[in-house]
């Protein structure tokens, strides 16, 4: 991202960094009917490949593309006890860092940050997700709300994370 | 002892008792299938199957599309072999062993890319894309008798390919591809006769990921479409919210009444009435009505050049194909060529990647990665619920002593044709693997 930060963006870095650490202990806490609510009515989610971490979903077979609609069939089979993959829920805690302001454009705030998640489930050893997200934020009358997000994993392949069932 | 086998004690599996120690029990007469659980388990079973099955039957390399340029290269493990799969420089796909012929060092480090020669960071020694070795550095040192004409990279025994896909073996003298293929061709045609020009493609972006479970237990539930109800309810419900007719079919487990078949030499197939919607070309609400005229024009297309009976044939019935051991062609929502070998008895790792007709739009390719995702893929709404079966069936082997026999004799004793959801097309997987692993000993 090349762009220039515009300096009529009333939004700090502090601001930001408080949205993803509450959409963290959103998603940790499997609250995801109120993780919903932070998305814009047009938001996508993103998961790309890790051998094209940069592709484009309409191109290239993604882990995860979802548009709002599947995004919301997503979090009803996240709640349903037959998500078997995700029953009874992982235990996942995120650590958020390197958050920066990258840009804006067409009034959406792009952000970068680095994630490390730790999944636990009983019979299984932990596994890790680490990488990158880039999110676009839009602000709006409610406060900050995501258009796009994308999490991108830094390991050659899933290899021994398996799936990706929960919310990156 | 007796009342172990024959009471209802975990050891109750084949009807006769404990099945003389085989490991795969067909009872025609009590009707009864049974497959021992050690086969999920054993270091000793695994081994056996590296000697029988993977270095005496194809197994799948690549598709001739991943190496479309001249040079064009991908690395990968082939049988637990690590594999150049490649097009040299004059145009022919090779799979090389990566491996320098002077001490041993991989040749190819990179996934994927354009070379014009591999070469060995050790002591470089370089290659030429078709094997042949290039140069050796301070070859004036090597004795007399040193003929580098000989020292290439050392080609996989044999490799074949039907229709672009293509397959090695590691055992000289197999019969030809072809033969081997038996009734699985058919099927292949199928998948590939969505392309207007015969030519399918893999698209970019590839899934590679483990399941703590046996490899075997992967080709089941590839095939078996029993589970689809209890495994896959919350994709069955996100087809239902989506307008898609998910009501069974009378008398039946799934929305069509579908079949499973034995294709000759291992294989087997689904082949199953669709329901669930198909890029190519049964539009389902899931698409958007955008999307309706283009998927009628592809139809069009196919009435055209296949005929009506063949174009339904391609556009309305869709198959879960696996061939013998360990390739599988699902194609249902999307296409996906799914490959995985055993890291271990209790560990795979699945390669899985979407393949599609080269001609497709931007619009339809768009449209048939978004319906891959629907339902494959490590972050698909159903491929996630097929791991945690499988690995909860692999720790529960933890206890194959006390409970050994699993049960495969759905459908048995039925005249009629085998249905999707029996488990008649699995017996054919197994009777295979157990032909050859008897044949070893």
């Amino acid at each position: 991202m090349t762009l220039a930060v515009d300096p009529n963006a009333t939004v700090t870095r502090a601001e930001v960094e408080d949205f993803l650490y509450h959409e963290a202990d959103l998603l940790d806490q499997w609250k995801l009917d109120d993780w919903l609510g932070l998305l814009t009515e047009d938001a996508s989610y993103f998961v790309p490949p890790n051998d094209k971490p940069d592709a484009d979903h309409r191109f290239t077979l993604f882990t995860v593309a979802d548009d709002i609609v599947r995004l919301r069939e997503r979090i009803i089979r996240l709640k349903d006890p037959n998500c078997h993959a995700e029953f009874p829920p992982s235990r996942t805690r995120r650590m958020i860092s390197n958050v920066r302001i990258t840009g804006v454009e067409d009034g959406l705030i792009a952000v970068a940050a680095n994630f490390a998640i730790f999944r636990h489930r009983r019979n299984e050893p932990v596994r890790e997700f680490v990488g990158r997200y880039r999110y676009k934020l839009k602000r709006t009358d409610a406060g900050l709300k995501i258009a796009e997000r994308r999490a991108i994993l830094d390991a050659e392949e899933l290899g021994r994370m398996g799936s990706v069932s929960f919310l990156l | 002892m007796t009342d172990l086998h024959n009471g209802n004690g975990g050891g109750n599996g084949p009807g006769n008792g404990s099945g003389n120690g085989r490991l795969v029990v067909e009872d025609l007469e009590n009707l009864s299938f049974s497959v021992n659980r050690k086969v999920f388990v054993s270091d000793d079973v695994l081994e056996g199957e590296h000697r029988a099955i993977f270095d005496k039957c194809w197994v799948y390399v690549g598709h001739a599309s991943e190496v479309k340029n001249p040079n064009d290269f991908r690395s990968r493990q082939v049988a637990g072999r690590p594999v150049i799969f490649c097009r040299d420089r004059a145009g022919t796909v090779r799979a090389l062993i990566n491996s320098c012929r002077h001490r041993g060092a991989l040749v190819c480090r990179e996934r994927e890319g354009n070379a014009r020669q591999f070469y060995c960071i050790y002591h470089g020694w370089s290659y030429n894309t078709d094997g042949s070795l290039k140069g050796i550095p301070g070859d004036d040192a090597y004795p007399p008798g040193f003929d580098k004409t000989k020292k290439g990279l050392v080609p996989v025994p044999r490799l074949e390919h039907y229709k672009d896909f293509y397959f090695a073996n590691f055992d000289h003298n197999a019969p030809d591809l072809h033969r081997y293929l038996a009734g699985a061709k058919d099927y292949i045609d199928l998948v590939v006769d969505q392309s207007p020009s015969g030519r399918m493609e893999i698209i970019s972006g590839v899934q590679e990921y483990d399941i703590k479970a046996n490899w075997k237990l992967l080709v089941e539930n590839s095939v078996d479409d029993y589970h689809l109800v209890t495994t896959h309810s919350t994709w069955l419900n996100y087809m239902r919210n989506s307008g898609v007719n998910i009501t069974p079919a009378k008398g039946h487990m799934l929305p069509t009444k579908g079949f499973g078949k034995d294709l000759g030499n291992g294989h087997l197939t689904t082949d199953n009435p669709n329901y669930r919607g198909r890029p190519v070309a049964k539009w389902i609400s899931v698409y958007g009505e955008e999307a309706k005229a283009d998927i009628e024009a592809i139809r069009k297309e196919l009435v055209e050049r296949l005929g009506e009976a063949r174009a339904a044939r391609v556009a309305d019935t869709n198959r879960n194909l696996c061939i013998f051991p360990n390739l599988v062609i699902n194609d249902g929502s999307s296409v996906t060529v799914r490959n995985f070998f055993p890291v271990s008895p209790g560990h795979m790792r699945v390669t899985a990647w979407a393949l599609g007709p080269v001609e497709e739009t931007e619009a339809q390719r768009a449209r048939r990665l978004h319906a891959f995702l629907t339902f494959y893929g490590p972050g698909g709404f159903a491929t996630p619920d097929d791991v945690a079966a499988l690995e909860l069936a692999q720790q529960g082997f933890a206890a194959w002593r006390e409970v050994p026999w699993s049960d495969l004799s759905r459908g048995m004793g039925n005249s009629q044709q085998q249905l999707a959801t029996d488990e008649g097309h699995l017996r054919v997987f197994w009777r295979k693997w157990s032909q050859l692993m008897e044949a070893r000993q």
